[in-house]
This record gives structure tokens, C-alpha cells and sequence, in this order.
């Protein structure tokens, strides 16, 4: 079960190419809690400054993409003082396993909290086996 | 092999965003700062940013999934102290891959330019960033002067 949420570290060759100019650029790795229940497995991301409409989340059967773009309110001409925060950009990959259904992930935003839940195939979910005394 | 899911990072969905985070980006992103007095070690929870204008000093503070009331804010001349929680909720019957979330207490305090005006702060806290806006004086500000 573990291998389920294993980060992916490895870059896709195809998309390198295209890619390039944003590679130059800094990417926030948001912080991530991940757990499992029986039903299915919960992943909750720390995406502050991200809205609906700049969040992109992407899963198929073999990974799950946790995109976002941050705004800030700036009033014009402002000059920074100080940034921990150096990037809008947050991203994070990580793998999936079969069992997951990837159809029916739920996905909510609020303050900046992203929770996704992934639920598990209604065939996979573990059953109650009853033993019978002989 | 995560080509379907690759593919399409390139996408214009983001695209109607660029100039806005190049200037953000521009902004906070090249230069190496300073230690404060007060700085504490990177990673410290909330992270946090300082802009300018010759009108207004903005401080944001990083931090998703607060509730507003649970957020102290006070400050003493040009000293702002920023604490709160963050409290997590351990489900108890699931079992945890990964706990990165900051969970518990937290305290910044930041110095703000000398020029502030704490009588003037407005603060607000939107899509998990607490905006804390600080006018500054009059006097502080550039003026134009005319030459007769």
C-alpha cells in the first residue's frame, strides 16, 4: 500500500522539451498530509493563495497531478521587503495504484486547504470475512 | 507511461496568469535577503512575505486552512506580532503515509518600516493568505516639490 502515494521524481522525456521555460522557474512542493481509510485514501495539500479557478488537479490510473497558481492583492508599484515565498507555483506529483478509482475523486478548496479524496473500487474495499465455527 | 497526464501541464490554463505571477514572481522571487533581528530559520511556519508602497506596508502570511478567529494580531509601534493555531484533526481510524501539515502553535513577529501608522491596519484573510495592510505617514511619503 505504501507504494501508492510514492512521489514521482523521474521528469517525462517527451514533455521536457516543451516544458524548459518552466523549469527555469521555482516550484512550491506543497506540504502534503496523506492517509488511508477503508474506504479510500485522503490527500490534504497547503495551497495558500490558490483559487478554484487556478487549481488544476489531474489523476488517471498511474498518477495524480496537484497543480496551482497563487494570486496576491499587490497594490501597485509595491517593492518587496522580505519573501519566504518566492514562487506562485505550486506542484506535486505521485503515483497511483489500480485499486483506486480514479473517476470519482472529490476535490475541495477552502482557505487555501486542497483535501482530495480518492476512493478505492467498490470491489477492492475490504471485506469482513466471517469464520464460521465448524 | 504518465504521458496523458504530462501532456497537458503546458496548457494555456494558466496562461491568462503570466503577467501577473512574473511581476509577483519578479517581485519576491531574486533577491537574497537580509537577517533581521527577528528572523527566524527558513521553513518556519507561516511563511511570510513584506511588500511596499510609499502609501502602505503589506505583510502576507502563508497559511491555508485557518480560522479567522483563531488568528492574534497586534502591534506596538512598528513591531507586528502575528499567533495563532492550527489545529489538525488525526483521524483516528485511518493510517497516516504522510503528516508534512504544520499542526499546533504559531508566532511571527515582523518589523515593519519605521514610517508606520499602527492606528491604521486593516487585515484580511482570503483563499488561506492573512493580507495585513499598514498605511504609513504623510511625512514619510515622497513629495513633489515645486520649483517657483
Amino acid at each position: 500500500m505504501q507504494d501508492d502515494t510514492r512521489e514521482v521524481t523521474a521528469r517525462e522525456p517527451s514533455s521536457a522539451m516543451q516544458s524548459s521555460r518552466q523549469e527555469d522557474e521555482l516550484v512550491i512542493r506543497p506540504a502534503v498530509d496523506i492517509f488511508e481509510d477503508a474506504n479510500g485514501i485522503v490527500v490534504q495539500a497547503d495551497m495558500p493563495g490558490v483559487s478554484k479557478d487556478q487549481l488544476n488537479v489531474q489523476a488517471d490510473r498511474n498518477g495524480l497531478v496537484i497543480e496551482g497558481r497563487a494570486t496576491l492583492d499587490m497594490p501597485e508599484g509595491m517593492e518587496a521587503l522580505y519573501a519566504d515565498v518566492r514562487s506562485t507555483r505550486y506542484r506535486r506529483n505521485f503515483v497511483l495504484g489500480g485499486e483506486l478509482d480514479t473517476d470519482r475523486i472529490e476535490a475541495n478548496l477552502k482557505d487555501g486547504l486542497l483535501t482530495l479524496r480518492i476512493p478505492k473500487r467498490a470491489e477492492l474495499r475490504p471485506r469482513k470475512i466471517e469464520v464460521r465455527a465448524a | 507511461m504518465f504521458g496523458s497526464v504530462m501532456n497537458s501541464f503546458d496548457s494555456n490554463l494558466f496562461d491568462d496568469f503570466r503577467r501577473l505571477e512574473s511581476e509577483m514572481d519578479g517581485l519576491f522571487g531574486s533577491t537574497a535577503w537580509p537577517a533581521g533581528i527577528r528572523a527566524v530559520r527558513r521553513g518556519t511556519f507561516p511563511p511570510i512575505n513584506v511588500g511596499a508602497t510609499p502609501d502602505q506596508v503589506d505583510v502576507y502570511l502563508f497559511a491555508a486552512g485557518l480560522d479567522p478567529r483563531d488568528i492574534d494580531l497586534s502591534i506596538q509601534q512598528n513591531l507586528l506580532t502575528v499567533s495563532g493555531g492550527r489545529k489538525l484533526q488525526a483521524n483516528e481510524d485511518a493510517e497516516y503515509y504522510r503528516r508534512e501539515r504544520f499542526d499546533g502553535e504559531f508566532r511571527r513577529v515582523v518589523t515593519l518600516p519605521d514610517d508606520v501608522d499602527p492606528e491604521r491596519v486593516d487585515a484580511r484573510y482570503r483563499d488561506g493568505v492573512l493580507q495585513i495592510s499598514v498605511q504609513r505617514r504623510e511625512s514619510a511619503r515622497p513629495r513633489q516639490i515645486e520649483v517657483k
